[in-house]
């Protein structure tokens, strides 16, 4: 095997080896290559040394200067923690009433309130805050409990048929159907009643006949043209949106047996300025209201007193339905 | 194959693959290319170093930098030109035109790139000069090289060094002007508070001019350029190369033996300052090389020798290959002028000349605003309550003149369509939005189209309008989607 020679047409040394007749020259390598290479090894014995590298039976050794991934994002959280206190003060000192009165801290608002929406919102209400069947769309100007920037901010922290906090958003619409209060076929005239008043149905005696039970039934809540009271989170029956579906079916099985949405208190789990930045966001989203005037019609409540508590809002109610 | 006869002797010293470069000290000299060699030193130098300084009134919206690559704000200025990003295929066509530019000039003169403008031959020269400046000329500068190090050769050389490394430090230091404000950046460099990225570039390129001109010099040209390698692609027999005229000059032989021997020798008389004035160090009696980077400094040598012993100029002179097998034969050769005019450089000239007016037409041409469209995809509509659609899309308004624009975005198409925004509200609905833009800048804005409950999903535009004594429109495509489908 060791049959080094020099090998004639070149002057080189051979290494020594042969396959089926097949020789290779022992060239030496390049000057740069060899001494790059040199420098590779010495700067990783150094790296080595300096950072975390080699495993041991437990952990890995430490480096020397104490360096860690783990460190590394602290740091970097607390400096972008740092580069925002700034406005994260600010937002916290500003009332959300005059937060448009500022519009580059509400920007930074909407902003944050983007990025806090896609990590706790968008499970139920989609990515495009679209929402779905039973999730509200927030980009719509249809609103259950109030769409201006307080009244968002209250649903917000207090939640929404959350048992535990005394403010939050709660009503309870009776299961008119399965409790017995309507025998069905009052419950489908007052479906032909409902959905004339959107003009999906045309008017007709059934509808005529669930005119009279509305007005008896519904209209505490919602009204007795049906366009809803926000103070009850009921919603309007003549517009376009339906957030349990518009079908006759839909409304026939919902006054049968009503759905009850319900959203997390996030006083509890975010921050009063994360909470504040949501609302702005929401508020943004492109049907977002006006803060009602003071002298706005009583039916709108001040923004404060929004907290209903369910005793009020089912006075002709009927035994209370399990909460969804 | 094994053929004792044929094995090739051994030769007493081991080939390696390795040649140790051997220093070049080349003579002073002085003639025609010379002359035209300082020149165009001088202007290049020139040209480096006082344009970034040239100011230049753009009003007071924009930087007053004649040549700026603002990289912090996307923009390259060039005298009265103002480039975009989206706009890169102009500086895009400029390095074409720079690249068929030389296609043209090496067709046309030959290397005459390498010999007299690259950067690479422009500061080895001027680092040869500072050689010839502290050590003195050729023979000098060789027995000290050959000298032991002593304190006298130490002292030349950290003088030599200081000058290279203060040179250096000057064209590094100068190439960061072309990227921020001249006269702010050298103000903020000096007080130590210009961008660490300044301070890098400027050490990373003294150290690149400091190694590659004082000391790797011709090394760059014969094994790290690229140039060389394709200009041998490019070159032809009707390419001017330097050529040393061997039919003339062979068989060469010094004065004394041409005396001795009249009519025996050729007009050579073998003195060498062909090859003691080569900046890279070559011999160009072997022919033509790749180390030759054809600066004709050997022509302006031998031209002198022959004048100084009476024989006739251009023993060494530019030449075609073509017209060296004239010349052979004993004909004339062609004028160097008549051999720039060919199909080859008539080609390369019309194809550069062509980039060039449409480069420029595009640039008389182009438009100063810009509208793009990008529509919300999720979600694609938005029901309202009382069953109209809306359609959210993110418009950006760009004004690209140098000062703040009223521009006005309208929908066409899409009957009974309106639109707001955050600034105007829901009430103030309409088929037109306006806004300031201000100078030189992008407008991002969101637009609410709503459109009548039953209108089918369609295609419709928007249109933007300067309010201006220009005004100018751009018009873009956008697609509304409604529950109503196709």
């Amino acid at each position: 095997m060791a049959n080094r020679r020099i090998d004639e047409a070149t002057n080189t040394e051979t290494v020594g080896h042969e396959w089926d007749g097949i020789e290779e020259l022992n060239t030496p390598l390049p000057r740069w290559w060899l001494w790059t290479f040199y420098g590779c090894i010495a700067f990783a014995i150094g790296y080595s040394v300096a950072y975390p590298a080699w495993p041991m039976l437990t952990r890995g050794t430490e480096g020397t200067l104490g360096w860690t991934s783990r460190g590394q994002l602290d740091k970097d959280l607390k400096a972008q923690a740092a580069e925002r206190a700034q406005t994260v003060a600010a937002l916290a000192q500003v009332p959300i009433e005059k937060l448009p009165e500022d519009p580059e801290l509400m920007r930074a608002a909407v902003a944050g309130g983007a990025a806090a929406f896609k990590v706790n919102c968008v499970q139920c209400h989609g990515a495009g805050a679209a929402g779905s069947k039973g999730f509200p769309n927030l980009n719509d100007d249809d609103w259950l409990w109030g769409g201006d920037l307080k009244t968002i901010e209250v649903t917000l922290t207090h939640g929404i048929r959350q048992p535990g906090d005394k403010q939050t958003r709660t009503s309870a619409m009776p299961a008119f159907g399965k409790d017995g209060i309507l025998t069905p076929p009052q419950v489908q005239d007052v479906a032909s009643y409902v959905l004339t008043l959107s003009g999906k149905e045309k008017a007709s005696a059934a509808a005529q006949r669930g005119a009279g039970l509305f007005q008896a039934n519904c209209a505490i809540c919602h009204g007795p043209d049906g366009k809803g009271l926000r103070q009850f989170g009921a919603p309007n029956l003549g517009d376009a949106i339906w957030l349990y579906g518009g079908t006759r079916d839909d409304v026939v099985a919902q006054v049968t047996n009503p759905k009850h949405g319900v959203m997390p208190a996030w006083g509890g789990k975010l921050s009063p300025v994360t909470i504040k930045m949501l609302a702005a966001y929401v508020h943004s989203l492109g049907g977002g209201e006006q803060a009602p005037q003071p002298a706005a019609p009583a039916a709108a409540p001040a923004p404060g007193a929004t907290a209903t508590p369910t005793t009020t809002a089912t006075p002709v109610a009927t035994p209370p339905t399990a909460q969804q | 194959m094994n053929n004792p006869e044929k094995i090739i002797p051994v030769e007493d010293q081991p080939l390696s693959l390795y040649a140790k470069r051997e220093p070049v000290f080349n003579r002073r000299i002085d003639g025609k290319f010379r002359r035209l060699k300082w020149a165009i030193m001088i202007v290049c130098l020139a040209v480096y170093w006082i344009t970034p300084w040239i100011r230049w009134d753009r009003g007071p919206y924009a930087p007053n930098q004649a040549v700026l690559i603002d990289l912090a704000h996307r923009r390259f200025y060039m005298f009265g030109i103002e480039i975009w990003p989206q706009e890169f295929y102009f500086v895009a066509g400029l390095l074409i035109m720079a690249g068929i530019g030389l296609f043209l000039v090496t067709s046309a003169v030959g290397r005459a790139w390498c010999g007299y403008a690259c950067p690479q031959t422009v500061w080895t020269d001027l680092f040869q000069h500072i050689d010839r400046l502290i050590d003195g000329d050729r023979n000098a500068r060789f027995r000290l090289y050959k000298a032991p190090w002593g304190p006298a050769k130490i002292a030349r050389r950290l003088l030599k060094w200081s000058i290279y490394l203060a040179i250096s430090f000057a064209t590094g230091g100068a190439w960061i002007f072309y990227f921020a404000d001249a006269p702010t950046l050298q103000h903020e460099f000096w007080t130590g508070t210009a961008a660490p990225v300044a301070y890098a570039t400027t050490f990373v390129l003294t150290m690149t001019t400091f190694v590659l001109g004082g000391f790797m010099r011709e090394q760059v040209c014969i094994y790290m350029c690229p140039w060389p390698r394709i200009q041998t692609a490019m070159l032809d027999e009707k390419s001017l190369l330097v050529t040393y005229k061997d039919w003339r000059g062979e068989p060469r032989g010094s004065l004394k033996k041409a005396e001795k021997n009249p009519g025996q020798f050729g007009d050579c008389i073998d003195c060498n300052q062909c090859v003691a004035v080569c900046p890279t160090g070559i011999d160009i009696r072997e022919g033509p090389q790749i180390g030759c980077i054809t600066c004709a400094l050997c022509i302006d040598a031998c031209d002198r020798v022959m004048k100084e012993t009476g024989r006739p100029r251009g023993l060494i002179d530019y030449a075609t290959l073509e017209d060296s097998e004239r010349e052979k034969a004993g004909e004339p050769p062609t004028r160097h002028l008549k051999l720039i005019w060919r199909p080859r450089t008539i080609l390369y000239f019309c194809v550069w000349g062509g980039i060039g007016l449409a480069l420029l037409f595009m640039l008389g041409t182009r438009v100063h605003t810009d509208l793009t469209v990008a529509k919300d995809r999720n979600p694609p509509y938005i029901l309202m309550s009382d069953g109209s659609v809306r359609n959210a899309y993110t418009l950006r308004l760009r004004n690209m003149e140098g000062r703040p624009r009223v521009m006005e975005v309208s929908i066409e198409g899409l009957p009974g369509a309106v639109m707001w925004s955050e600034d105007t509200g829901r009430d103030n609905a309409a088929r037109t939005l306006r806004r300031t833009v201000a100078a030189d800048e992008t407008q991002s804005m969101r637009a609410y189209v709503v459109v009548p409950a039953g209108t089918p999903s369609q295609e419709f535009r928007f249109r933007l309008q300067s309010l201006d004594e220009q005004r100018e429109t751009d018009t873009t495509e956008a697609k509304i989607d409604t529950p109503g489908g196709e």
